[in-house]
């Protein structure tokens, strides 16, 4: 069934066709309309879930991860400085691992108090051992939902899904949603390994001696590992049931391309259109889409990168003293490979500032002209 | 693709009006994009309503500048603000007002049109005589004068996607379509 | 102290035998912390209201209800006073243990 709905309800639609069965979650300011669906879908019966509210983000990702312990799907949802609130609870869910699965409304942090998008917040929290993916559409943000608790709850490993202000959160498109039984045919009952209950208690994330506590992050790092595979799999097997493919990037255009564009969010939806300009203009661009970013797709990102002369990273983000993360993470990907591009990096839409087709331009006339990579960072749309 | 952008004050319904048309643009089996003005709203403030559609994926995902048409639900805002603002040449801007076109002296490279959707809805008795709620008779007469999609989706959206008084509602876009 | 249970120490050679997650192995049912305990609870029943706080404040589930009347389970409790430092009518006494 097709159903014009805004990026906030794809991520409730996503919770309640998986069967979130525990929703946790602060109704208030950065919190968008994501939970008010799901507490209204809890309310009438259409989703058979336990809806907790809570007094803080802390608190409600807290509740997520007694809920998940005991061995419920579990779901919530948050948005900047709510999001800097759970930070602690984040590294529990992690680490003792715990599948939740959040959506993450990318909203600039304060100061200045900003609703609008920017992707500081969940790049806060990029080591803190949670699987994220980025959205470039509603559709997509409903598909990534049902995928992430299969992938999350396959390896122990929450997942975060994240979209852009407004851009996406608040705008209305075309969502195809997936039938029930052919959601429950894709993603199985939350049967967990060890459940928190009174029948057998034990006691989780207790002291850990240095003899041990290693041991455990060498493991979630291996099954961290595990992911990139584990998403092409899950994403072909989705695929066969819905005729949307899911995966780790989107190449648009990438064979023979003198330049690519990396981009993510909905500034990377936006660059495919940019790359037909510029094709029509004699070009030969390109653009590859970072859809998982935590763990880092490694292999592809190498695979088309390292067939292309020039790239150019677009960050809606940046690492103060440093550069844009994006960017970062790319260049640390290429580093030492036997056949690396000159990658460019690039600042805009910081604070929900919009990125356009002609940003895109701008930054293709300045990668085009240069031969070497000589700012740390080329800032698109200061007004200087 | 065709870009229209949606003049109202906080209160009117102008993005619900922008949420309907999407719904029925929809049914048609168009790609829509619906968006409101990227903030905060309060009610009398003038606020902007967006909507894309194509017969195809809308991947263009930043904000609209060069309008095809404007819709004006409040046509004190036409001495307020520019409501030409980025509109292409030879666009249309459809303005709710019981004043003819020519009233509101709007440049000749645009094509003005008027509809009393006021009074259309206060003969519906939609929202209050003091704010009568317009939306939907905007609805009607928007598909009619652009030529988007059939009244029948139009009235299906309405009846899906408005929970006070849908008859009443339909019954406004009808008119409005007809007089339009 | 040999009365107390000593507490074994596991120490794993390999990651593969460890759980994925930091938690107790065995079941904490097993885990007496009552051995833990120097001065323990004791209720003075005759002063007691039934109001039921100690049961609700004991931060270990170490005291029961048994047929309305608080009963300290000495098996898990760890003597740590707070059931004390609640009770209105003060019948709790924090007694030191017979070593």
């Amino acid at each position: 069934m097709k159903k014009v709905i805004m990026g906030n309800h794809a991520l409730s639609y996503g919770a309640m066709l998986s069967r979130a069965q525990v929703i946790a979650a602060y109704p208030i300011t950065p919190q968008t309309q994501v939970v008010e669906l799901l507490s209204e879908m809890c309310a009438d019966g259409t989703l058979n879930a336990k809806f907790i509210k809570v007094e803080s983000e802390h608190s409600a990702m807290a509740a997520c991860l007694g809920a998940s312990l005991a061995g419920a799907r579990t779901f919530t949802a948050t948005s900047a400085q709510g999001l800097a609130l759970m930070h602690e609870m984040l590294h529990w869910a992690a680490g003792g691992r715990m599948p939740v699965v959040m959506g993450n409304i990318n909203r600039a942090m304060a100061p200045g108090w900003s609703i609008w998008a920017d992707q500081n917040d969940s790049l806060s929290e990029r080591d803190t051992g949670w699987i994220q993916f980025y959205c470039s559409s509603n559709q997509e943000v409903l598909d990534t939902v049902i995928q992430a608790f299969k992938v999350s709850e396959k390896l122990m490993i929450p997942s975060m899904i994240v979209l852009d202000a407004f851009a996406l959160s608040h705008t209305y498109e075309v969502v195809e949603i997936p039938e029930q039984d052919k959601v429950d045919r894709f993603l199985p009952p939350f049967n967990p390994p060890w459940r928190l209950t009174p029948d057998d208690p034990h006691a989780f994330g207790g002291l850990t001696s240095p003899d041990h506590y290693m041991e455990f992050r060498y493991k979630l790092q291996k099954d961290m590992e595990k992911v990139p595979a584990l998403v092409e799999e899950t994403g072909k097997e989705y695929e066969k049931l819905f005729g949307r493919y899911l995966g780790q990037v989107e190449e648009y255009f990438c064979d023979e391309a003198e330049l690519v564009f990396v981009t993510s969010g909905t500034a990377g939806y936006t660059a495919r259109v940019a790359v037909d300009e510029l094709r029509a203009k004699g070009i030969k661009a390109g653009n590859l889409r970072i859809k998982l970013f935590r763990p880092f797709p490694f292999e592809k990102v190498r695979d088309i990168l390292s067939r292309v002369p020039k790239v150019a990273v677009l960050d809606r983000n940046i690492s103060y003293g440093h550069h844009g993360i994006f960017y970062q993470e790319v260049k640390s990907a290429m580093y030492g490979q036997p056949s690396s591009p000159l990658i460019f990096g690039f600042i805009a839409g910081l604070g929900g500032r919009d990125i356009t087709r002609d940003s895109y331009q701008e930054i293709a006339e300045y990668a085009l002209n240069k031969n070497r990579a000589e700012e740390e960072i080329v800032w698109i749309g200061v007004k200087k | 693709m065709i870009e229209i952008r949606f003049h109202g004050r906080g209160g009117q319904g102008t993005v619900v009006a922008s949420k309907i048309l999407a719904d029925a643009l929809a049914k048609e089996g168009n790609y829509v994009q619906a968006y409101p003005e990227f903030g905060v709203e309060r009610r009398g403030a003038p606020v902007f309503a967006f909507i894309r559609i194509d017969n195809k994926p809308i991947y263009d995902k930043s904000k609209i500048y060069n309008p095809d048409h404007v819709v004006v639900v409040d046509s004190t805002l036409v001495e307020a603000i520019d409501v030409t603002e980025g509109l292409k040449e030879g666009g249309c801007i459809i303005i709710n007002s019981n004043n003819p076109p020519e009233h509101f002296r709007l440049p000749s490279k645009f094509k003005v049109f008027t509809v009393d959707a006021t009074e259309i809805a206060v003969k519906h008795r939609l929202g209050t005589l003091a704010a009568p709620i317009v939306n939907t008779a905007i609805t009607g007469a928007v598909i009619k004068i652009l030529n988007l999609t059939r009244l029948e989706s139009l009235v299906e959206a309405i009846r899906e996607g408005i929970s006070i008084k849908p008859e009443d509602n339909v019954k406004a876009a009808i008119e409005a379509y007809e007089r339009a | 102290m040999s009365k107390k249970k000593e507490a074994r120490k596991i120490t794993f050679e390999s990651e593969k035998e460890m759980p994925v997650a930091p938690m107790s192995l065995g079941s904490m049912l097993y885990n007496k912390t009552g051995a833990w305990r120097n001065i323990k609870p004791v209720i003075d029943l005759s002063r007691c209201i039934k109001c039921g706080i100690c049961w609700k404040f004991c931060p270990d589930a170490s005291i029961d209800i048994v047929d309305d009347w608080p009963q300290i389970n000495y098996v898990y409790c760890k003597g740590c006073g707070l059931c004390a430092e609640e009770c209105p009518q003060k019948c709790i006494a924090m007694v030191e243990e017979e070593k």
